[in-house]
């Protein structure tokens, strides 16, 4: 396997003891190469200037920044002629965007919104709000033994009263991958929206926006390599065009007058002030890092390590991986459980070995009700993680139960 | 803070305390108490007769650290009033953030002393605290 922390500064810092950082968080956020620091910062010393402003140079580079990323994403996403993309601050305001602009216009009292249990609370509390401010009603797609969403339980709640689904294409808790696509085929059955929450699944899976046919599509930067307060959220133009704006303001204007005003075109219609240009910069150079790489190389290597999580964790005593150690259809996320410990405590004791692991609930409390555990610990992979990290993180969490007092 | 000052065995003791996992047949104060990030979650009940408190019991879950604090803070104010349970809690509030660190003022606290180096692991800090905010709040809410 090809060593890609040496691109990662963060990853290359040891502590007292030579110690470096096993982080393996990256559900959470991903560390930053090289390539998207230095765009950042070369943005900010080379080519900062309000966008869209100025008719001087300066500000048409900063504008030719904007817009060749926005290029460079939809080609990256393979988005179709019919779509458009719109930079956002994260996942969570591209989702809100959806949710106030369009579903509070189109949803009614009665009409049913469906989404699976293991959802994100950031795309599960946007829904709960419109549907209590439209009478509409949540019908949630219960999981299978495995932990996972079917296609047979979608058949069952999508009906002709759905008027909108949202779903992950990737859980951030179980690492699992969703039918998307059934279900999008589904809901376009019954003339239902769909809002596909990509977080987890465009930093690690093969994104085609084209023949997915999403009607909208959120994710953030952070997760992919790029700096935090970037986010993207794809719609297909037809549906943008009809919504009114989310974010009044500069920028996403035609003509103002006292009393009213017109808007200016999607995208911009939704990119109301100045926008995190630094971040988009990183965004940027963190799509042709990827590109680089390729999503075959990337999808091999977190497979490789995925499979060697699984199968290290296995051997660690008194451990139970949350849902099923099966690799079809999985990401590098892995949640899991060491019996008589609470996941708060093993993070704490394997952060002594210098590993990064997350605990709690990630944000998804419905989902840990339904598995009925009240939080799990999470391992999750990028390119750059190693098997000896995952060595680590298994030997440091054989230890555990003994702080706990336990006999091993 | 090293881990072996964090788990010591009085604080594992206390985590594994049985004492208080109980609800009460007719509690007059509850309050639910909640760490969203890491799953903590204290579900406190009192009974409270003529300013007294009777009888305490102690539902939910969490980490080591969270359930070792609750046990200690219901042996401690078992048996007291409710204005010296606030102040109690307020002692404790001020031994973890510093402002409070007079040894005499603390000796109040009895086994919870134990956490007073807490502050200096802040990723436990709010572990620690869970159960004392959620006392606060539970005995303000009825005033």
């Amino acid at each position: 396997m090809i060593d890609f922390s040496k691109d990662f500064p963060l990853l290359q810092t040891t502590d007292e003891m030579g110690r470096r950082l096993a982080y393996l968080d990256n559900a959470a956020t991903t560390q930053k190469p090289f390539a998207v620091l230095d765009a950042e910062a070369d943005y900010y010393k080379n080519k900062n200037a309000n966008p869209h402003r100025g008719a001087y140079d300066l500000s048409m580079k900063a504008t030719q920044v904007l817009e060749s990323v926005r290029e460079k994403t939809k080609r990256w996403l393979h988005v179709p002629e019919d779509g458009e993309v719109i930079f956002t601050k994260n996942a969570t305001e591209s989702l809100n965007l959806v949710a106030y602009s369009y579903a509070m216009n189109a949803v009614s009292a009665g009409d049913e919104i469906v989404l699976a249990v293991s959802e994100h609370h950031s795309n599960l509390v946007p829904w709960q709000n419109v549907a209590k401010a439209k009478g509409a009603v949540l019908t949630y797609l219960y999981l299978n033994e495995e932990g996972r969403v079917t296609k047979e339980e979608a058949q069952q709640k999508i009906t002709t009263k759905t008027k909108l689904v949202a779903i992950a294409q990737v859980s951030n808790v179980t690492g699992y991958v969703n039918p998307v696509e059934d279900i999008i085929e589904m809901a376009h059955k019954v003339q239902a929206v769909v809002v596909v929450d990509g977080t987890q699944g465009a930093p690690h899976l093969f994104v085609d926006l084209g023949k997915l046919e999403a009607d909208f599509y959120a994710f953030s930067g952070h997760k992919m390599l790029a700096p935090m307060g970037i986010g993207v959220l794809y719609g297909k133009k037809k549906l943008l065009e009809q919504m009114p704006p989310f974010l009044y303001g500069g920028d996403m204007i035609e003509y103002v007058e006292e009393q009213t005003t017109t808007f200016a075109p999607v995208p911009q219609k939704f990119e109301a002030g100045t926008q995190n240009m630094g971040s988009i910069a990183g965004f940027g150079a963190a799509i042709d890092y990827i590109e680089k790489i390729g999503m075959n190389q990337i999808r091999s290597i977190e497979d490789e390590l995925t499979a060697y999580l699984i199968e290290k964790l296995k051997g660690v005593p008194h451990l139970t991986i949350v849902g099923s150690d099966s690799l079809e259809n999985r990401i590098g996320v892995v949640p899991f459980v060491i019996e008589g410990v609470h996941p708060h405590d093993v993070v704490t004791i394997v952060n002594k070995d210098l590993i990064a692991i997350r605990s709690g609930n990630h944000c998804a409390q419905p989902l840990h009700n339904f598995l009925k555990v009240p939080a799990t610990c999470r391992a999750s992979v990028y390119l750059y993680n190693s098997k000896d990290e995952i060595d680590r993180l298994a030997e440091s969490l054989k230890g555990v139960r003994r702080w706990l007092g336990y006999g091993a | 803070m090293e881990l072996d000052e964090l788990y010591t065995d009085l604080i594992l003791e206390y985590s594994q305390s049985n004492t208080h996992r109980k609800p009460l047949i007719r509690p007059n104060y509850k309050m639910r108490g909640v760490n969203p990030s890491c799953g903590d979650n204290i579900e406190l009940e009192l009974n409270v007769e003529n300013g007294m408190i009777k009888e305490v019991g102690l539902l939910g879950n969490g980490c080591a650290i969270s359930q070792a604090s609750a046990a200690m803070m219901a042996e401690l104010i078992e048996g007291k009033t409710v204005e010296e349970a606030k102040q109690f809690a307020k002692t404790f509030i001020g031994m973890i953030q510093k402002t409070v660190t007079d040894e005499e003022a603390l000796e109040v606290l009895e086994e919870a002393r134990a956490f007073q180096n807490i502050s200096n692991m802040p990723a436990r800090v709010k572990c620690a605290v869970l159960s004392w905010h959620t006392l606060e709040e539970a005995l303000e809410k009825e005033e």
